[in-house]
């Protein structure tokens, strides 16, 4: 990586308050993610995970807090600026658009800085779009529009990724393929912010973990304390 | 003379003409209004006083400036755009977050107050807009006799459809038109300026019945009512054609038109009737319309 202070977490999440109308959602959410980090939200179901990284993105105008990326104050910018800043958001119901076709849904998002992968590249990575390049979006298998998901991200050079539950509702095989590319990805250099049900999944890739509950970060700890908190886990995930 | 059914040729085809001409000003207006409706989710009652609109600013022009047909082609869409880009911004945008009724009433409202300005200034009677040099006269076709601007009028509705529709379904923009159609939040959140989009497209539906009253304008008379005479058989080709759908609207523009048309030759008495009783029985068969995707 270059330049910039390596020190000072690329996204830091301050005291983030988001409402959904008048339901209060986040009651003051604390995270840092480091360059080049793969952090992984745990927590179960309605605890404010997906909500923390709609709000990080500014898709909940609703909120409360600080967000800074690379030193910059992300609540202050209207939604489509923050793309801009770096980060590249993949929502957990994926959002491939039926109206358009994979070549369009991969080239959709603009570049927002330089360093991320052609066309050819992403085709290089995922031979399957490639094949179905003009078909209809929707067309595609919920394991390939996952990969499209992905990969129309990694062609607008982002520093970050925040990814929204990738693995659900896919089949092993496919989520191992996930998984390999996420390792890809973060030997590239790429930050990934992770909100992930599948525990073990998340174990094989993150660096460091948030458990949520009730709309707040209660604990965090890196990957090497994961045996330390099993017994916490198995309580607060119910799993 | 040929007959078809006890009806002259002549008379057919020149019918089918006259339906031909209607349709293509359908097929502009409910594209304009397809666009809008399909982005910004609004009902756009206001389309017939921008046509309205576009034929006065090329009569004006001609009229007090000197400023002929084929100048005022460029000119009319370019400033009834910029209006609709005015309209969208000082108004239509501060509505979205709200039901879509109070977009609708303030259309309806706007249309009302375009329309009662040229009433005030010009009254209901119809001013006459010259045919330019280049097209006056006609050609003999052999089977019929076709006026030179009426060709025009069908090729040139021809070319801005297929125009608009390439733009929409073959470049980038119209990617991001259509991606902002399905989920704006999310083609905001990759980087695009999807307001502006909403601006650039209400400005391009408003452009596009401009256009369509300055190539109205030699044909009709340019009248404050206009707008008001045309718009409720456009709203029907929208809904026949699904809401939404751009190939529907041109489509079903240029259709209901001929059948319009063919209705004059069979059974006139019920030619301003046909179109809302084919709206009554799509909709009854297929609610989303023609073109429309169901649910």
């Amino acid at each position: 990586m270059k330049g910039p202070d390596m020190s000072e977490p690329l996204l830091a999440v301050r005291d983030l308050n988001a409402w959904y109308g008048e339901g209060h959602a986040l009651h003051g959410v604390n995270l840092d993610v480091m360059r080049g980090e793969t952090v992984t939200l745990l927590g179960r179901n309605g605890v404010g995970k997906t909500t923390t990284l709609r709000a990080i993105m500014g898709l909940i105008r609703k909120r409360t807090g600080g967000v800074t990326f690379n030193g910059k104050d992300l609540m202050r910018l209207p939604l489509h600026r923050v793309a801009h800043q770096g980060i590249g958001f993949v929502p957990e119901e994926r959002g491939i658009f039926a109206t358009l076709t994979v070549d369009e849904n991969l080239i959709l998002p603009p570049v927002v800085a330089k360093g991320g992968m052609s066309v050819d590249e992403i085709f290089e990575l995922f031979p399957n779009l490639k094949e179905r390049r003009n078909s209809q979006g929707t067309k595609l298998s919920g394991g390939e529009q996952q990969m499209l998901a992905i990969a129309r991200i990694l062609r607008t050079g982002v520093e970050m990724l925040l990814l929204d539950e990738p693995t659900e509702g896919l089949a092993p095989v496919i989520v191992q393929r996930i998984g390999e590319l996420l390792a890809t990805l973060k030997k590239r250099g790429m930050t990934i912010l992770l909100v992930e049900q599948n525990f073990r999944f998340a174990a094989r890739i993150a660096d460091r973990f948030y458990l949520m509950d009730h709309g707040k970060v209660v604990e965090g700890f890196p990957v090497g304390q994961l045996s330390a908190h099993t017994d916490k886990l198995h309580e607060v995930l119910g799993v | 003379m040929t007959m078809i059914f006890g009806i002259p040729v002549q008379a057919l085809l020149g019918q089918l003409l006259v339906g031909l001409i209607n349709g293509s000003f359908y097929a502009m207006l409910s594209l304009g209004l397809a666009v809008i409706f399909g982005l910004l989710r609004i009902i756009n009652f206001a389309h017939g006083a921008l046509y309205m609109l576009g034929a006065f600013i090329g009569y004006l022009l001609l009229v007090h400036l000197g400023i002929g047909y084929w100048p005022a082609l460029i000119i009319v869409p370019l400033a009834v755009g910029l209006f609709g880009v005015a309209v969208e911004r000082v108004a239509l945008s501060r509505l979205y977050r709200l039901d879509p009724l109070y977009g609708l009433l303030f259309t309806f409202g706007l249309a009302l107050v375009i329309e009662g300005v040229f009433r005030y200034f010009f009254g209901v009677s119809g001013n006459p807009y010259a045919v330019p040099a280049q097209l006056a006269g006609g050609t003999n076709l052999g089977f019929m006799f076709l006026p030179n601007y009426r060709g025009w009028v069908v090729v040139a509705s021809l070319i801005v459809c297929i125009g608009t529709w390439l733009l929409i379904e073959k470049t980038r923009l119209g990617s991001y038109l259509r991606a902002a159609t399905e989920n704006p939040e999310l083609v905001q959140a990759f980087g695009v300026n999807v307001p502006l989009l909403l601006t650039l497209t209400y400005g391009l539906g408003a452009a596009l019945a401009g256009l369509a009253g300055i190539l109205a304008a030699p044909v009709y008379q340019v009248s404050p009512l206009m707008g008001s005479d045309l718009i409720i058989v456009v709203f029907a080709v929208v809904v026949v054609g699904g809401m939404g759908s751009i190939l529907g609207a041109i489509v079903t523009g240029y259709m209901l038109g001929l059948a319009e048309g063919l209705t004059k030759v069979f059974y006139p008495e019920a030619s301003n009737l046909v179109v809302f009783v084919i709206m009554a029985i799509v909709l009854l068969l297929r609610p989303a319309g023609l073109f429309g995707r169901d649910g």
